[in-house]
């Protein structure tokens, strides 16, 4: 188990009229290796619950433990912390500033006061991972790139850091179809070559279905549901009920199925879809 | 009476200078014409020139070459821009930077007070505005603690009270979360069939494109694509090359004809899906 | 941290003193502000005092919340107050080795902290009690006579009503882009102040062209809305003046002409 979090209460303005619950005695573990999709409307908790996972925010009450060390605690070693989970905020673009792309991503690395060895390592390692060419754009303004280009020197930056968890906030939220395609392939490429435990938040169930194993969700800054990706959408009833919604294609066979067709209508993927409706149209066509 | 409400002619928008390392062609020689009373949805990815297009359409920006009306007024008259932007009002994508005061009524009211309304008449229009969009409520609010549903519908309401014909939207939905999307697609579908407002509503989310009566897609400044929901998602393969969507059961009828399996392409939703099947 | 400074900020009501119109609230507080520098002695102090306790009483601001107003700016009343009881040159009280406290000192060091107190007290009665747009309402119609000498009343209202609107929005955005960069291990609370200052650019950078991103796109989204200057301009809510306005500029006039007149007597 790398994250585990106990009891963890958090409450925005405490004692004033304008306090706020935003979580309510949540616990959770994450294993190492989990790719998670952390889902919830807007103001359900899952950005407050984020912010816990690297000591950006402390608990109001209850413990959360990253890879053994208690980050609640007063004197928790926090530079520690922020290495081993890398948060990546919305609009993570909004952030830069150096005047290069090399500079900008090696910032993180030289907060951790590693060499310049070690640090461009890593800076070439993290332009890689998000499909960025070192040679070419290193001395690059960030500024010049467009804006899913941009976005990816963003997270570059904090994989650069080298995470033991990686925490993406809506990495493709205003992104158009390729924009968004570019980065999720690139969140599934180091999932699967780095073998890091990643959490996803994002609002788009079909992003949510074809990549993560478990879901989280959240509703009122408890956690609704939790479980396989698979299990948590055969209910879809429930998900409405939290302001959510299921992939169109898992509906689409759901419908399909309670017009009398005997099908398998737990699927995620259109791919996954196709290959149940061929087998089963091909079997009522011999029949 | 005109039927037609935008014409766009032979139009070519370049930035920067022919020849230098900026020089950019954003719109190629584009023709269009919107009809009164459309809903019109143009698709592409960005920098495919839909947002310049959006700001032709309004004189924002006038064409560097071939012509631009509005209403049969030409954009680049100068004499009649102030008509032109009363006629065909623009919703942007980040609606925190077109949210001028911090009441939410005085900010509506910003459009016709820069248009000499007397108050009497702006009150009117103001509150007709925020009723629309189903606003009233908040109209005493500061815009800064509204969802970013509210706060996009808050612009709407902003350039309604200017009493367009025509309303463009530049991704309005770009920024918001799901709940946030929905509302602005119910207040568009509203705005088109009870206001009969002509609606160019620019997107990369096919998703939002089903509802429109027509869909433009655009690619390198060019017109690539056109015809109804039906027609141009059927092209299922010529979309994804465009860098473009499908709606997921679109995708799916698509890949089972290719199997040979009797399914017509031209499904966009669920229940068309399932009773075709 | 920075969202907790209310010093200033409207706090809506339906009072008497939230009814008046701006303007005459505006030229109040001039002749409130202009009285405290011609008082000299301690007694038309109570004057004041009875002035800003009775307009707290009619406006229903809670007292709590004008004290919380006047909190950050403890330490300049305290740096006033010291400067003043060393500074003044006089009968000693209590010799401290160099520094000497006199009796003069302590006199004008407590009249010049009362005159801080007074005035922060009373032009935050203003604002607390003016919402921002009435208040640049005001400003602008009361410095539109100066447009003949060439001031830009309404350009300068205009950009006041923009500060205000974006002062909350750039307020998040500070917020979130130090969280951003703290989760790159950035550090700004620790080290000097050259340490910190350096600190501040990874901050500072974003926030500033983000601000101009905005301020871009602010322009062109006016600009589609037929903005163009204060020409011909109607407003929803234009400011009249009615009875209880001209009643309270009169009785006012009296009133501080009164007490500026102490100081001849």
């Amino acid at each position: 188990m790398i994250i585990k979090l106990e009891n963890l209460n958090y409450i925005y303005n405490p004692n004033t009229p304008f306090k706020k619950i935003a979580l309510d005695n949540v616990n959770l573990d994450i294993d190492e290796g989990d790719f998670i999709g952390l889902i919830g409307h807007t103001g359900s908790g899952k950005s407050t619950l984020v912010q816990h996972l690297n000591g950006l925010i402390k608990p109001t009450s209850g413990r959360v433990i990253v890879d053994g060390i208690d980050i609640s605690a007063e004197d928790s070693n926090l530079r520690e912390v922020r290495q081993k989970v890398g948060l990546v905020f919305q609009y993570p673009e909004h952030q830069l500033f150096e005047e290069n792309i090399y500079k900008d991503i090696a910032f993180g690395p030289k907060n951790l006061g590693l060499d310049d060895d070690e640090v461009e390592l890593r800076v070439k390692k993290a332009m890689e991972s998000v499909g960025l060419n070192f040679i070419e754009l290193k001395d690059r303004s960030p500024f010049e790139l467009s804006g899913g280009q941009k976005r990816r020197v963003a997270i570059a930056g904090v994989l650069a850091m080298q995470p033991k968890v990686l925490v993406l906030d809506e990495p493709t939220a205003g992104l158009d179809p390729r924009g968004r395609d570019d980065i999720l392939g690139g969140i599934k490429r180091l999932y699967k070559e780095e073998g890091i435990t990643i959490i996803l938040v994002s609002h788009s169930m079909e992003d949510i279905a074809r990549l993560v194993n478990k879901i989280v969700a959240m509703h009122n800054g408890k956690i609704a549901m939790k479980g396989e990706a698979r299990e948590v959408f055969k209910q879809p009833e429930k998900l409405e009920e939290l302001g959510l919604g299921i992939p169109q294609i898992t509906s689409f066979m759901k419908k399909y199925k309670m017009k009398g067709n005997p099908i398998n209508d737990v699927v995620l993927t259109v791919e996954e879809a196709k290959e149940e409706l061929i087998n089963y149209l091909r079997r009522k066509g011999n029949a | 009476m005109l039927e037609e409400m935008i014409r766009v002619e032979n139009t070519t928008y370049e930035y920067g200078i022919r020849g230098e390392e900026n020089h950019l062609i954003a719109v190629d020689n584009v023709n269009i014409s919107v009809k009164k009373g459309e809903h019109l949805v143009i698709l592409g990815h960005n920098g495919s020139g839909k947002s310049t297009l959006a700001r032709l359409m309004n004189g924002l920006l006038t064409p560097t070459k071939g012509n631009v009306f509005v209403n049969g007024m030409n954009t680049k008259d100068e004499d009649n821009i102030w008509n032109i932007r009363e006629t065909a009002g623009i919703v942007f994508q980040n609606p925190d930077n077109q949210i001028v005061a911090t009441i939410v009524e005085e900010d509506v009211a910003f459009g016709p007070e820069n248009l000499g309304i007397p108050p009497v008449d702006i009150r009117k229009r103001v509150d007709e505005a925020l009723r629309i969009v189903e606003m009233t409520e908040y109209k005493n609010h500061a815009p800064h603690l509204l969802s970013g549903g509210q706060k996009q519908r808050v612009a709407i309401a902003g350039i309604l009270a200017m009493n367009p014909e025509c309303i463009i939207l530049d991704e309005p939905t770009a920024m918001l979360d799901p709940i946030g999307r929905t509302e602005i697609m119910n207040t568009l579908k509203k705005l088109n069939k009870e206001e009969k407002k002509t609606i160019i509503h620019i997107t990369h989310y096919m998703d939002e494109a089903v509802a429109a009566d027509r869909i433009l897609v655009m690619e390198k400044g060019k017109i690539m694509m056109e015809g109804t929901p039906k027609q141009v998602f059927c092209q299922v393969d010529r979309i994804k090359g465009l860098g473009l969507d499908v709606p997921q059961v679109t995708e799916l009828a698509y890949e089972l004809k290719k199997e040979g399996f009797n399914v017509p392409c031209d499904v966009l939703t669920v229940d068309e899906l399932v009773n075709a099947l | 941290m920075l969202k907790d400074i209310t010093i200033g900020q409207y706090f809506p009501g339906d009072t008497i003193i939230h009814k008046l119109d701006p303007r005459i609230k505006i030229i109040i507080i001039m002749m409130f502000i202009v009285s405290l520098f011609f008082i000299t002695s301690f007694s038309p102090y109570l004057l004041i005092l009875a002035f800003i306790l009775f307009t707290i009483k009619l406006s229903g601001v809670p007292f709590k919340y004008i004290l919380k107003g006047i909190k950050p700016l403890i330490l300049i009343i305290t740096i006033t107050f010291v400067i003043n009881i060393f500074m003044t040159k006089g009968e000693v009280l209590f010799p401290l080795g160099p520094l000497n406290i006199t009796k003069e000192g302590l006199y004008r060091a407590t009249f010049m902290a009362l005159r801080l107190i007074f005035l922060i007290t009373g032009t935050s009665l203003l604002t607390l009690t003016t919402s921002p747009i009435s208040l640049t309402d005001g400003i602008e119609k009361l410095l539109s006579p100066l447009k003949k000498v060439g001031i830009p009343a309404h350009e300068l209202a205009m950009m006041m009503t923009i500060a205000l609107r974006f002062i909350p929005t750039l307020l998040e955005e500070t917020d979130k882009i130090m969280k951003a960069q703290m989760a790159r291990g950035a550090d700004f609370e620790s080290g000097n102040i050259i340490r910190r200052a350096k600190n501040l650019v990874p901050l500072l950078v974003p926030l500033f062209i983000n601000a101009f991103r905005r301020a871009d796109e602010l322009a062109i989204a006016m600009e589609a809305r037929c903005y163009r200057g204060g020409e011909n301009r109607t407003r929803l809510n234009e400011l009249t003046l009615n009875k209880q306005d001209v009643l309270a500029v009169s009785l006012m006039t009296v009133f501080f002409g009164f007490i500026i007149s102490t100081r001849y007597i």
